[in-house]
């Protein structure tokens, strides 16, 4: 008889990083009451924390992932399902609670968070055998209750089957009288369903949450109403670091509705009986409100910042840390037969989910425990940073982590500024309270995809061989301000300003990858496509632009340095036949470019035409083609590169977020301008089903997205664009 | 002073002050949330509902407009997810995050009301109030044009 564990969070996160041993640990945790007290919306036999049948055959899977719309919510548990080899029509989806011993993400320590396109990656192989287990034990329970050898038993969906007596009994039969052994039975990888035997895996399923998100019923945070509510919104600085000095209440107090101002650390903080009541309170504050010029940003202005980003990674002379290096680039580059230099940048941009940031918190009276609604990307810090600020064990933090409007990035950071403003808030009030951010708020108090600039160098041998390369990028600092913790973790690493800067696949015997860290003090976060979209728009229009110098052809260039990396060469031959790349088009032309991205490959041709008088890009047709090895849900993978494309195309286009004086300058939709219908190509989109291990599909297609534009520019025009987004105002400069 | 007006078919009073956008009284007072708070500046159609049968902003509607009017939300559209949108919606699979959705189809459901069979360009032109940053855009097309054609 297992004990059951009494605080599973105390567990390090090296028990369940060790693999086996960590499981099975996992798997008797929940001997008997345990389960119930990680989940208690869960009902019938825990078979595992992962997993429970209630008698009429309901089984309820954990959904460790975060959803945002990018479908994890149905493909982890879809991965399990199959294993365990489950009727999906009787899978009811739980989202986990936070307890990271059990549900943490291998892909991030241990910890709960949903990004970096990971979800599926890190989950699968550890989904796949939790699934074999309780299969195992369903079976080894059949036996014992049917009084054959388990070897003779086989299951079909919920259902294990003696063949030899034509007996059957269901999953819900055997859980009501299953006994759950201490410790979990051991599944060897050949154990597992070859792929051909899959009915889930790689077949499409409708996502489990859609049926309310066509009729009004799917529910965000922003959509809840907790008894005793108050309503809140907060006033934050014009710039980070700094705080609110004198605040002249009376106007906003004068409101119908409003309860109280209520100053806080960073901000300003309205409370009252209706929304809109604290939300004219928070306009009527704007004006009556001073802040300490307190912060790193006041007076940074980001078109002049950009500028001396560039002149930085230019000169040799400023200093800067190796990023990655491959051969001896440094003795190479002075002996190179010929040199090309490219220099390219890229601005502040702005996630922009639907769903303005928001969050309920009710602080119990004695301030000692609180319970959370959000949607967050990470029930990790979504529990943690609250914990801290309230000075409570997490454990004394309920979270209900809710399905998010989009997060793109947005919210993962390690403070969670957005659910730290409703605790603070309940606190204050004594009540719950609901703390909305207007579109405003969101803007100005975003966080961006950082600015960079980007000094490239190639080396030819004799030969005209590309032989040595060098990429200097002046980038604001991500890691270091989003989520310290990591970046600690991470050595001081800042790789969400800088992946995607290697060339990888690209047969070039000497690189060299060298950042130049700054800190401007400006708000940034990871953005969908992270860095890869900033380092490949370099380095991809390099290569397009390297090609054309020596008049060869940019696919047939990209084959030739992609000629040891097969997987590749798939993708750019397929898509290169989709777009009938080489087909002469009127008016309009091609671009191309290739992404290794976490291990997916992605190629993309983007078709444009180009209004000269008024410097709009028109992009026609995007064709893409993706390997992510085994496609879990494949329609959903297409579903994925199309939005991915998108958003690419703003941020290639037309997002941009300029800062003055420390400030954001835009404000809502009409100054900053996210791809709508008309914008948007015919997508063409191909999955190409491998064997190989999952890897990443939520943000893959993004990177592509502006190199391509800018090839088929220098296509049709001969002119090489720079600069992200590609305004018209800058693309009619670049015309000339 | 309370101002009356029908949601979904049924009688509804509200004492908001006249100068509130209908959708907070939609959302937070009637508890209708399929209805969304984007932008607040009818930027992104997120708020989409029906006046009188035509669509609207209802984060750009205030109390004081709706005196008497009928207002039909994504949660009346139909009593089970029966209207051919909604249908061919599932059918193609569009929403992710789904936020934008209950504007997106509404907006939409007034396009099939003024023209059951449109043409692409003419879903186009009008879908193009409503922002789905997913970028749903290629299936809400193909949605729409699928409920045309079914219903």
């Amino acid at each position: 008889m297992n004990k059951p564990l009494k605080h599973p969070t105390a567990l390090s996160r090296r028990q369940v990083m060790i693999g086996a041993a960590g499981l099975s640990f996992a798997f008797a945790l929940p001997g008997r009451a345990g389960a119930s007290a990680l989940a208690a919306a869960r009902s019938g036999k825990a078979l595992s924390p992962w997993v429970s049948i209630a008698s009429d055959g309901t089984i309820m899977i954990m959904s460790a992932a975060t959803e945002m719309g990018q479908g994890s919510m149905t493909s982890l548990p879809l991965v399990l399902a199959e294993e365990l080899d489950a009727d999906w029509s009787k899978v009811k989806i739980v989202t986990a609670p936070a307890v990271e011993a059990i549900y943490g993400n291998p892909g991030f320590q241990g910890m709960m968070y949903t990004a970096g396109s990971n979800a599926v990656t890190s989950y699968y192989g550890p989904l796949r055998i939790f699934g074999a287990q309780v299969r195992r034990v369903l079976l080894d329970n059949a036996a014992k209750t049917l009084g054959v050898p388990v070897d003779e038993l086989t299951t079909e969906p919920s259902l294990v089957v003696h063949s030899k007596s034509g007996r059957r009994l269901s999953y819900g039969e055997i859980a009501a009288t299953a006994e759950v052994p201490a410790k979990a039975p051991e599944i060897k990888p050949d154990q597992l369903k070859k792929a051909k035997d899959f009915r889930l895996i790689t077949k499409d399923v409708m996502r489990v949450e859609l049926p309310g998100k066509v009729n009004g019923t799917a529910r965000y945070s922003i959509d809840l109403h907790v008894p005793n509510m108050l309503y809140g919104t907060v006033l934050r600085a014009p710039v980070e670091g700094s705080v609110p000095d004198k605040i002249d209440e009376a106007k906003a107090k004068a409101i119908a509705g409003v309860v109280r101002i209520v100053r806080l650390p960073y901000g300003v903080g309205t409370l009252a009986e209706t929304p809109w009541a604290a939300f004219e309170a928070r306009r009527a504050l704007t004006q009556s409100v001073t802040w300490t010029r307190t912060g790193t940003a006041w007076g940074f202005d980001s078109d002049k910042g950009i500028e001396r980003f560039a002149a930085d990674a230019k000169n040799p002379a400023r200093m800067s840390t190796e990023w990655s290096r491959i051969g001896d680039p440094r003795a190479q580059m002075p002996k190179a037969a010929s040199t090309l230099e490219a220099e390219y940048r890229c601005d502040y941009a702005y996630h922009a989910q639907m769903e303005p940031l928001n969050a309920i918190a009710s602080v119990s009276p004695a301030g000692d425990a609180v319970e959370i609604w959000a949607g967050t990307q990470s029930q990790t810090t979504a529990t943690e940073a609250p914990a801290k600020i309230l000075g409570i064990s997490k454990d004394k933090v309920k979270l209900h982590d809710m399905l998010m409007g989009g997060g793109f990035g947005r919210r993962g950071n390690r403070d969670v500024d957005f659910i730290i403003d409703a605790v603070l808030m309940s606190k204050e009030a004594g009540r719950p309270v609901k703390v909305m951010w207007t579109r405003e708020d969101d803007f100005a108090n975003g966080r961006f995809r950082p600015i960079s600039a980007h000094a490239l160098k190639a080396g030819f041998d004799p030969s005209g061989k590309l032989s040595t390369w060098q990429h200097r990028i002046a980038v604001d600092r991500v890691g270091a301000y989003m989520d310290p913790v990591r970046y600690q973790a991470a050595g001081g690493k800042d790789f969400i300003a800088m992946l995607g800067a290697d060339l990888k696949g690209y047969d070039v015997p000497h690189q060299l990858v060298e950042q130049l860290y700054r800190d401007t003090g400006v708000r940034t976060n990871p953005l969908r496509g992270i860095s890869f979209i900033a380092n490949r728009f370099a380095t991809e229009s390099f290569v397009d632009e390297i090609a054309r110098k020596r008049g060869i052809d940019p696919v047939a260039y990209h084959l030739d340095l992609l000629k040891g990396t097969p997987r590749a060469i798939k993708v750019v031959e397929r898509v290169v036949q989709m777009a009938e790349w080489g087909k002469k088009r009127e008016g309009r032309a091609l671009g191309f470019a290739y992404l290794d991205y976490s291990g997916s490959q992605v190629a993309g041709i983007a078709e444009i035409s180009l209004n000269r008088t008024n410097g709009e890009i028109k992009v026609h047709n995007f064709w893409c083609t993706i390997d992510c090895g085994v496609a879990v849900q494949p329609d959903n993978v297409v579903a994925q590169q199309e939005s991915s494309i998108v958003y690419g195309l703003g941020v290639a286009l037309t997002e941009v977020i300029t800062i003055k004086n420390g400030a954001v300058e835009q404000s809502n939709f009409y100054d900053y301008h996210v791809p709508r219908m008309k914008d948007v190509p015919a997508m063409h989109i191909e999955v190409i089903q491998t064997d190989n291990h999952p890897t990443g599909a939520g943000q893959m297609a993004t990177p592509l997205v502006a190199p391509a534009i800018a090839g088929a520019v220098a296509e049709l025009t001969g002119v090489r664009l720079r600069h992200t987004p590609f305004t018209p105002d800058r693309v009619k400069k670049a015309l000339g | 002073m309370a101002t009356s007006f029908t949601v979904n078919g049924k009688a509804a009073t509200t004492d908001a002050p006249p100068a509130t956008p209908l959708l907070w009284v939609i959302r937070e007072g009637l508890k209708l949330t399929g209805t969304k708070f984007g932008c607040g500046t009818g930027l992104c159609g997120a708020c989409m509902v029906h006046i009188d049968g035509k669509r609207a902003y209802s984060c750009q509607t205030q109390v004081s407009e709706i005196a008497g009017k009928s207002v039909t939300t994504i949660e009346g559209l139909s009593p089970d997810s029966s209207h051919p949108l909604q249908k061919a919606w599932l059918a193609e699979h569009v929403p992710q995050c789904g936020y934008c959705q209950s504007g997106q189809i509404m907006s939409a459901a007034d396009l099939l009301k003024q023209k059951p069979k449109p043409t692409r360009d003419e879903i186009v032109e009008h879908m193009n109030t409503n922002i789905c940053r997913c970028g749903t855009y290629q299936r809400i097309v193909r949605a729409v044009e699928r409920a045309a054609r079914e219903s």
